[in-house]
This record gives C-alpha cells, sequence and structure tokens, in this order.
C-alpha cells in the first residue's frame, strides 16, 4: 500500500471537523436536516474528497472524474460541505442550505449543486444507480471509479440487494460501496427496527468483497479503499462502523440526532467541541 | 395518408425490437437493461446484436431503472423495457427521484399496456401509466397507434434530450398509418377531417374512432379524428383547434378515464374552448381475464361506445 503520511493523516482529520462544524451550523441555521448520519459519514466523506476522488472543482462535469454517489441523501450536509471546501461553490453558500432559491436542497438534487452526481432521499435506489455508472466506465474502458456511501437503514430496502445481486453479476470491481454502520436510522436502533446482522455475511453471500473497518480511522478508511481498487472481478463493500453524531459527545450514539439540529445552547457546546487543529 | 378497415394486424413489440437493433447501429450510445422479458417484448434481438449493450438484471424492475438512471448519467441513451406494469407501476418513485427529477436520457419503453394484455387479467392490465407517467414534471409520454408508430416512438426518444415514456400493446393491433405518414414530437395528426365533432384517440383507440367516424358518417355525422400520439407534451394549438371548429370532442384510450388523455384534453381546451365532451375509456375500475376483444367490448372500449358518446355530446351542444 501506498505510504499515507502523519502530515495527510492530521491534514484529513482537521478537514474533517472543518466538515464537522459546517454541517452543525446548517443544520443549526434551519433547524432541520440530518446532523447525525451527516457526521458518522464524516470522515469517509473527507477520504474520500480530500484523499481518494479524482475531480475538478473547475470543472465538476469533467467527464473522467471518479463519481461519488450519497446513497443516503438525507446526509447531505457532509456532501455539500465537503464539496465547498473542495472549492466546488462559495463556503459561504453553505449558510443557504434548505432555505428558498437554495442550490442547496434538503436532500441532494442533480443540476443545482456544483458535483452532485445523484438525485437521493428515497431511500435505497443509489447502488443501483452506482452500477449503472459502473457500467458505463467498464463499457466505455474508462479508469473512473464509483464511490458509494449508503446507510446501514438502506440496508432494509430490497432495491439494495438488487443492485447487490447485479454489482456481484456484472463483476465491477470498479464500484466501491461503503456501509455507513451506524446502527441507529430514524425510528431507532437497527437491530430493533430490522436486524441486519450478520450484515457482513449477507454481502458475503452476495458475492461481494467484504471490509470490515473502523469507519472514523484514516488508515483503515484509506487503506480499505486501495485494497478494493486492487481486487479484480468483483465489487467492494466497505462496512464502515461509525458513531451517529460522531464527534460532538452529547450526540453520539443518540436517536434524537438522526433528524434533529442542535439548540442555540448545544451549538456553542458543539463547536467548542469541534476545535479545529492547528 | 391513413388506412381503413380491414386492417393489417401488426405487433407493436416487432416494430420496437427492430427499430431498437437499427437504432444501436446508427448509435453506439444507445444500451438497453431488461427485466425478464427481454424475449416477450423483443430487445432480445438488441441482446443479439450488441450482446454487451444490453444489461440484464432479472425480476427487479427498480434495479433496472436506477441502473438505467445511472447508466445514462455517464452519457448513454439508455432504454428500461419491459411490461408496463412492472416498469411504470412498480418502479414509480424510482423514475420519479432517478429518472425524471434528474433529467436524465433514459427510455422507459412498455408493452402490455391496458386491457389488451388479455388472459393474464388484472394483474398485468395497467389502465394506469398515462397518467402517473404525465404527472412528472419533464416526461414525454407516447402512446403509439400502430406498430409503425411504435418504431417511429424509438426513433423521436433517441433524439429527445430528457426521459420519456412510451406505452403499447401486448396484441397485434391495426396499421392506420404508413411510413410516409408524418409523426412529430408534441404534434397530434388529425387523421381524417370533418367539423361537427371530433375524435381524439391514443393507441389502439385510434383505429375505433375511425371506426366510429365511418359509422357517424353514414348518419350525416362528419367527424374529424385526431391521433394523440404525444399526450406529453400536449398539442393544444390541435386540440383548441378542433374545439372551437367542431364544437364538441370524445376522447378515447384504453386507460382509466380518471386522469389519461381526456383528462388532459379537457384540461387543455377547458381553459379557452370549453365545449361538451364525453370520455371512453376505463371507468376507474380493474380489468379481468379475457381475449383482448372480449374485454374491449365488455368495459366499452369500442367504436360503437365512441359513437354513442359523439351523438350525446352532440346532443349537448344543441345540435
Amino acid at each position: 500500500m501506498s505510504e499515507v503520511t502523519e502530515e495527510q493523516i492530521a491534514n484529513l482529520k482537521k478537514q474533517a471537523t472543518i466538515l464537522r462544524r459546517h454541517i452543525i451550523r446548517m443544520t443549526h441555521n434551519v433547524q432541520s436536516g440530518h446532523p447525525g448520519g451527516s457526521m458518522s459519514a464524516c470522515d469517509l466523506v473527507a477520504a474520500l474528497y480530500f484523499h481518494v476522488l479524482r475531480v475538478d472543482p473547475a470543472n465538476p462535469t469533467w467527464p473522467e472524474r471518479d463519481r461519488f454517489v450519497l446513497s443516503k441523501g438525507h446526509a447531505c450536509p457532509v456532501w455539500y460541505a465537503a464539496l465547498a471546501e473542495r472549492g466546488f461553490f462559495p463556503v459561504e453558500e453553505l449558510m443557504t442550505f434548505r432555505k428558498i432559491d437554495s442550490r442547496l436542497q434538503g436532500h441532494p438534487e442533480v443540476g443545482t449543486t456544483p458535483g452532485v452526481e445523484n438525485a437521493a432521499g428515497a431511500e435505497g435506489q443509489g447502488l443501483s444507480f452506482s452500477v449503472g455508472l459502473a457500467l458505463a466506465s467498464r463499457i466505455d474502458h474508462k479508469a473512473w471509479r464509483v464511490y458509494t456511501i449508503m446507510g446501514d437503514g438502506e440496508q432494509d430496502v430490497g432495491q439494495t440487494w438488487e443492485a447487490a445481486m447485479a454489482g456481484a453479476k456484472f463483476g465491477l470491481d470498479n464500484l466501491t460501496a461503503f456501509v455507513d454502520r451506524n446502527g441507529i436510522q430514524q425510528e431507532g436502533r437497527t437491530e430493533d427496527i430490522m436486524p441486519l446482522e450478520p450484515l457482513a455475511e449477507k454481502w458475503r453471500a452476495f458475492n461481494w468483497h467484504v471490509l470490515s473497518i473502523d469507519g472514523h480511522d484514516f488508515r483503515q478508511i484509506l487503506s480499505a479503499i486501495e485494497e478494493a481498487q486492487r481486487t479484480k472481478g468483483r465489487p467492494t463493500v466497505i462496512i464502515a462502523r461509525t458513531v451517529k453524531g460522531k464527534g460532538v459527545s452529547f450526540m453520539e450514539n443518540k436517536i434524537k440526532y438522526h433528524g434533529a439540529a442542535t439548540s442555540d445552547e448545544e451549538l456553542k457546546l458543539a463547536l467548542a467541541e469541534l476545535e479545529v487543529p492547528p | 395518408m391513413t388506412l381503413g378497415p380491414p386492417w393489417k394486424m401488426e405487433s407493436q413489440r416487432g416494430a420496437f425490437g427492430k427499430a431498437l437493433v437499427e437504432l444501436g447501429r446508427r448509435n453506439p450510445d444507445v444500451v438497453v437493461v431488461g427485466a425478464d422479458t427481454t424475449e416477450s417484448i423483443k430487445t432480445m434481438d438488441f441482446a443479439k446484436a450488441f450482446p454487451d449493450r444490453l444489461f440484464q438484471v432479472g425480476i427487479a424492475e427498480p434495479n433496472m431503472m436506477s441502473i438505467a438512471a445511472g447508466l445514462a448519467a455517464a452519457g448513454k441513451i439508455a432504454f428500461a423495457a419491459t411490461y408496463s406494469v412492472f416498469g411504470s407501476a412498480h418502479t414509480y418513485n424510482v423514475i420519479r427521484q432517478n429518472v425524471a427529477y434528474t433529467g436524465l436520457n433514459v427510455k422507459i419503453f412498455c408493452s402490455h399496456a391496458g386491457l389488451t394484455v388479455g388472459p393474464d387479467g388484472a394483474t398485468h392490465q395497467l389502465n394506469e401509466d398515462i397518467g402517473l407517467m404525465r404527472g412528472l414534471p419533464g416526461m414525454t409520454v407516447l402512446v403509439p397507434a400502430d406498430a409503425p408508430e411504435a418504431g417511429r416512438c424509438v426513433d423521436v426518444a433517441a433524439e429527445i434530450d430528457g426521459p420519456v415514456y412510451c406505452r403499447f400493446s401486448r396484441s397485434n393491433v391495426p396499421t392506420v398509418t404508413s411510413p410516409e405518414d408524418p409523426f412529430g414530437l408534441g404534434k397530434a395528426r388529425v387523421m381524417r377531417d370533418g367539423s361537427d365533432v371530433t375524435l381524439v384517440g391514443c393507441g389502439i383507440m385510434v383505429a375505433k374512432c375511425l371506426e366510429a367516424a365511418d359509422a357517424l358518417a353514414k348518419a350525416g355525422v362528419r367527424a374529424r379524428v385526431i391521433n394523440l400520439s404525444t399526450v406529453k407534451p400536449l398539442d393544444t394549438a390541435t386540440l383548441d383547434k378542433a374545439a372551437r371548429e367542431t364544437g364538441a370532442i370524445v376522447t378515447a384510450e384504453e386507460h382509466t378515464v380518471v386522469h389519461g388523455i381526456g383528462a388532459a384534453v379537457a384540461a387543455a381546451v377547458a381553459q379557452d374552448h370549453p365545449v361538451p365532451m364525453a370520455f371512453v375509456g376505463v371507468q376507474d375500475v380493474f380489468g379481468e381475464s379475457g381475449e383482448a376483444e372480449e374485454l374491449l367490448k365488455k368495459y366499452g372500449l369500442t367504436a360503437e361506445k365512441i359513437e354513442e358518446a359523439a351523438h350525446r355530446v352532440l346532443k349537448l351542444r344543441g345540435r
């Protein structure tokens, strides 16, 4: 595996903290949106946008770009924050999130937000969409790859498993999927709402290359992505164990913060905890 | 020119499959996603000609639709084709989010629409798809009248930058148009001129409208017949003109009257030229098993019913 330096890891941690601060402020600003699942996916998104993806912020529709698909569309605050910090649009625009006339819709919309590749919100469509993208890249003999983040709640959706079968059937080794395994969906713990375990075994049974990692450990994230890139003949799913609301102590692992913004008081506490390293 | 009975009966599926192969030959960006119905709806011919460009996903229509969307997002012209009940009803929210809202070049071609599916019964007889699809912003909705038009819809769909829904029949249908006839997106075609009443039909009901017009002519009623092969965008100019010049309209469709072409035409003409109207179609009920023609008769989708409806609107108009 190619060397990742301490400096690069430190930079990713810094970027992730900046993204988390945006998530908290964006959702607080409109008193709506989904901070918990945005923060659990935050380190995956940071690793992709600040280390892995070949994208061009000046040319968001560059044909050779890697495609990032956010299947769990409600986590779009982290996507918008990453796109803004990567220079796809001004950082100031983040505070228009969910407001009238904004380019930053409550769930992702294609064509309005520079860098957004898929519409999502109705769960469970993103992996199928990614299979289509990966097929197109392959039949055109292109090098660009597809990276998709699913929620664990989306593992309830039948279409996710339709896509899993298709990804394996077509041997899409240019497709890497993540499950943001934070264990919480809208109404409770995933294992209470609809038990998913043994999840890794399920994906293995569907003929995917399966990796299980700590989704907040950048070395593990980058190493898993490298392994996915090296894996031939089948797609890889990276089951990333994460913490809903990761980064703010009182939000971590709390069902409430799936779809609730912070109060004014909580905002101060949260930002105090999310201190950006020098 | 408008052909008259006795009509040649031809397969819309066959014409669709043939046109798709020809399109595939001309345009290497055309791909097809299938869902375990490729032989039946004749996309198998495309698979034989271009084995690398047809993706079989099994009985997984939501997956078919999103995969087609992904292919289109990467620059392909992606045809998603199966039976209408699976391709439009089962997949509605996938079409809504991944195709229509995203504005992608996905061409949804669905056979086995309406009652004429026949013996398979109500589970397979989708009479609600025109309403579902015309309600989606940005969706073009095509209903070819016959086999030649089914083929021409393939070419028209490929030329449109955006999503298209095209529905047609499992049964062989009367060929009422000829290849020389003009055919264009968004253009309702006057198949027969007349000044007393207008009969607007789509799909197999165009032939029934022509039959009804013949019968009406014998009673001294000159009926104009319009083939509404593009349901959306709707040719309001041609419809307004018909309302103005004939003063009465009957619509006929192999679809529920709740939200099909009758509703679309009524909403269009009511704004500027309200005229008496009658609606021939499925009256808010499910179908049942039976042969195609038996079902059309039982559910009132006949030339006779169109003729009766024409007399009714003429009476309302006070002729």
